[in-house]
C-alpha cells in the first residue's frame, strides 16, 4: 500500500478572530459532521472536504465567523 | 483493538430524525405519552436530513375546498404510470390536511391569500397541491423544539448500521457513535426506519462526492438495512433524476417560479414540456432536447417583471439551498439578464420525488413485523415532505399499537459480534484504501452502466463490477470514528448499486419515462408488466426479484385514456 497526501481547497472559512473558543455551534450542527475544533487553537476549522453547501454552520454561528463558499469544483 | 459497546433499550425505535423520523417520534408519545421513544440520527436533528434549511413551499397538500384526496391519487396514479398502490397514497391525500394544520400551530407559516385562504399554486399537471413556505428554512429546529416539548429521547452522532432481527420480527438495531467509535446496540420493541433516500448513489458530473441533489449523509442506509433485515423493496428500477442547476446540481426552482410565470425552455427560448412537475415522462422530454442539438435547457425568469423577480429570489435564497444565491452571484448570472443553466442529475433512488423504496403498506408496516418505513425511503410514490410527515406519524402510532403487547427479545450475541467485526474492519487497516477513492470509483461504474437510457449489455457489466466490489470494499481503510463513518455509507451505496441494477435487468420493459428508459425492450408492456418489481433477500442470503400485482384500484382511472404526456409539440 502507498500513500500520499495532497491539499485540497475546502467550501468552510473560520475568521479566527471571531470564533469563540468555548463555542461548539457550528460543530454540533453540521449534518456531515466535517468541522471541528483545533485543539491548540481552540478554533473551528473545516476537517473534511465533504461539504453539502447546506450553510447551517454559518447561520448558527453567533459571532458570524463562518463563511461558507460554493465548492470549487462546482463554482 | 479496545472498542467500548453502549447499550440502550426503548420501546419504540426510530432511525434517523429527519422529517419522517421527527414526526414518528412526536405522534408514537402522543400516541403513548408514558412509552419510551427514542430518535437514533447519525448528524444532529436540529439541522439533520434532506430539509437541513428547510424547505420553500409543500407540494402534496389536499386542502379541502381545493382539492380532494380522490383527485391528488388520480394524479399521481396517472404521474407514476399506473403503478401505485392506490390506499397508500390516499392516506397522503386523507392525513396531509392535518398535518399542515398541526405544523401551524408549531409555528410553521404557509402562504395565505388576500382572503386569509391557503394560497395553492398548480405545478401538476391537473391540480392544485403546491402550498409555498417563504418562511420554510427554521422547520428543523421547530420540528426539534416539538421533539424536546413531546420528551422524545434523542441519541445524536450514532449510525445505524443493521436492524436486529429475531423469531422473524424487528427487535432493535446496531450502530456505532461516529464521533467517540463506541459500538452500540439498540434493543427495541418496534423500530422505524426513517433514513431518507438514497442520494450518493450517482456521481454528480461536477465529480464532486458530495455535490449531491439529496442530502449526501442519506447515503441509502435504511434500503440496505431494510434489506439485510429481510424486508422487501420495491420498484428500485424507477429511479430518481431530476432536473437541476448544472453543476450546482440543486432545484432551479421551477416549483417555486413557475406559479410566477417562469418557464423552462430550450436555448433558443422554446419551451418544450408544458409542464414543470417531477416526473419521468418530463424527464425524458428533458433528456431528448439535450441531446436534439437545441440544449442546454434553462430556467427562464428574464420575462418578468423586477417585483416578481425578487419576491422569487427572496424565498430561492432564504430556504431549501440558500447557497443557490452565492452560486449565481459567483456566475455573474442574474435572473433578470440569464436563463439558469440545468442538466439531468445523477441518479438515485427515492420514492418522494419518484417511486423507488421499501415496500410499505398504508400503514407503514414493511413486510417484516415490527419493521415500519417513512419518508423518502418509503415506496409511496411522489409523496414529498407531506407524504413523508404522514407516514412518520402512522408510523410512529402503528409502532405504539404494535409495541404495546410485545417484549423485548435479546439479539443473537453471534449477530452481534459479526457485525462488530464488519463495522470496525476498516480501523483494522488504517493505510487502507482511502474512502473516497473507493467511493468515486463505485459511483462513477454506476453513472458508467446504469444511467438511462438503460443498455443490457451495460448493465450486466455494472451488475458484474458491483457483485466484484465486495472485494474492493475489504480492501477500505479508515483512521477514526469519521472515516469509519464513511466506510459504511459505502457498504450502503454499493448495495444500493446492486440493487438498482437487479431490478433495471428484471423489468423487461420501459416505463416511468426516463426513470427506467430500457433501450432493449422500448415500449411500455402492459400486458406482462403492470406490476411491481419486488426485490428481498431470500434463505440462501442472495438477492431474489419477483412481480407483484397492483392492488386494484380504489379510485377509477382509465390509463389508456389519460395518458400522462407533458411534450410541447
Amino acid at each position: 500500500m502507498a500513500l500520499a497526501f495532497q491539499r485540497v481547497d475546502v467550501p468552510v472559512i473560520v475568521d479566527e478572530s471571531k470564533c469563540l473558543e468555548k463555542c461548539t455551534a457550528c460543530i454540533e450542527v453540521c449534518p456531515l459532521d466535517v468541522l471541528a475544533k483545533n485543539p491548540e487553537t481552540g478554533k473551528a476549522y473545516m476537517k473534511y472536504d465533504e461539504c453539502w453547501f447546506c450553510l447551517p454552520c454559518e447561520k448558527e454561528c453567533p459571532t458570524n465567523a463562518i463563511t461558507v463558499q460554493i465548492p470549487f469544483l462546482l463554482r | 483493538m479496545e472498542i467500548n459497546t453502549r447499550w440502550l433499550k426503548t420501546d419504540v425505535l426510530v432511525i434517523g430524525g429527519g422529517t419522517a423520523g421527527t414526526m414518528a417520534g412526536i405522534k408514537a408519545k402522543q400516541a403513548n405519552p408514558d412509552g419510551d421513544v427514542l430518535i437514533l440520527e447519525k448528524a444532529n436533528i436540529r439541522r439533520s436530513g434532506a430539509i437541513a434549511m428547510g424547505m420553500d413551499g409543500v407540494n402534496t397538500a389536499v386542502i379541502p375546498g381545493h382539492s380532494t384526496p380522490e383527485q391528488y391519487v388520480r394524479e399521481v396514479t396517472i404521474a407514476n404510470d399506473g403503478i401505485v398502490n392506490q390506499k397508500a397514497v390516499l392516506q397522503t391525500g386523507k392525513l396531509g390536511y392535518e398535518t399542515i394544520q398541526e405544523l401551524e400551530s408549531w409555528g410553521v407559516k404557509f402562504q395565505k391569500d388576500e382572503q386569509g385562504d391557503y394560497d395553492l399554486k398548480q405545478v401538476h399537471r391537473v391540480g392544485k397541491y403546491v402550498l409555498p413556505m417563504p418562511e420554510g428554512k427554521d422547520l428543523k429546529p421547530i420540528l426539534t423544539r416539538q421533539v424536546k416539548r413531546h420528551k422524545v429521547n434523542v441519541t445524536n452522532r450514532v449510525m445505524a448500521t443493521r436492524v436486529i432481527v429475531r423469531d422473524g420480527r424487528a427487535i432493535g438495531a446496531i450502530g456505532f457513535d461516529v464521533r467517540t467509535g463506541d459500538f452500540v446496540v439498540i434493543q427495541a420493541k418496534a423500530v422505524i426506519l426513517c433514513t431518507g433516500a438514497c442520494g450518493r448513489l450517482g456521481l454528480p458530473a461536477s465529480g464532486y462526492l458530495y455535490g449531491t441533489y439529496e442530502n449526501p449523509t442519506n447515503a441509502g442506509d435504511g434500503y440496505s438495512m431494510a434489506y439485510h433485515a429481510g424486508a422487501e423493496l420495491s420498484n428500485l428500477e424507477c429511479y430518481q433524476i431530476n432536473p437541476l442547476i448544472k453543476d450546482y446540481n440543486g432545484p432551479a426552482c421551477a416549483y417555486v417560479a413557475s406559479p410566477f410565470g417562469a418557464h423552462t425552455v430550450n436555448a433558443e427560448g422554446h419551451r418544450f414540456i408544458s409542464c414543470d412537475y417531477w416526473s419521468g415522462q418530463m424527464m425524458l422530454e428533458v433528456w431528448k432536447e439535450l441531446n436534439s442539438g437545441k440544449g442546454p435547457i434553462q430556467l427562464k425568469m428574464t420575462h418578468l417583471d423586477e417585483d416578481t423577480i425578487a419576491e422569487i429570489e427572496s424565498i430561492l435564497w432564504a430556504n431549501e439551498r440558500p447557497s443557490r444565491e452565492r452560486f449565481h452571484a459567483g456566475r455573474g448570472e442574474n435572473y433578470r439578464t440569464h436563463g439558469i443553466e440545468m442538466n439531468v442529475s445523477e441518479i438515485g433512488l427515492c420514492s418522494g420525488h419518484s417511486a423507488s423504496g421499501v415496500w410499505v403498506n398504508e400503514q407503514a408496516e414493511t413486510t417484516v413485523p415490527g419493521l415500519y418505513a417513512a419518508g423518502d425511503m418509503a415506496s409511496v410514490p411522489h409523496n414529498y415532505m407531506i407524504g413523508a410527515f404522514v407516514y412518520g406519524r402512522l408510523a410512529g402510532e402503528n409502532a405504539v399499537t404494535y409495541s404495546r403487547d410485545i417484549e423485548h427479545l435479546q439479539p443473537d450475541p453471534d449477530f452481534l459480534e459479526a457485525e462488530k467485526q464488519r463495522i470496525f474492519a476498516p480501523l483494522t487497516r488504517p493505510n487502507g484504501i482511502p474512502h473516497t477513492q473507493v467511493e468515486y470509483k463505485l459511483r462513477r461504474f454506476v453513472n458508467d452502466y446504469l444511467q438511462p437510457p438503460k443498455v443490457d449489455h451495460k448493465m450486466e457489466i455494472g451488475l458484474n463490477s458491483f457483485v466484484n466490489y465486495q472485494a474492493t470494499l475489504e480492501q477500505m481503510g479508515a483512521r477514526d470514528p469519521h472515516e469509519l463513518m464513511r466506510c459504511m455509507e459505502v457498504h450502503f451505496i454499493r448495495d444500493c448499486a446492486e440493487m438498482a441494477a437487479r431490478s433495471s435487468l428484471y423489468r423487461r420493459e420501459s416505463r416511468w419515462g426516463l426513470y427506467h428508459y430500457r433501450v432493449d425492450y422500448p415500449e411500455k408492456n402492459d400486458q406482462e408488466w403492470f406490476c411491481h418489481t419486488h426485490l428481498k433477500k431470500d434463505e440462501s442470503q442472495t438477492m431474489t426479484l419477483f412481480k407483484r400485482s397492483v392492488e386494484p384500484y380504489i379510485i377509477p382511472v382509465d390509463l389508456n385514456k389519460e395518458i400522462y404526456d407533458v411534450a410541447v409539440r
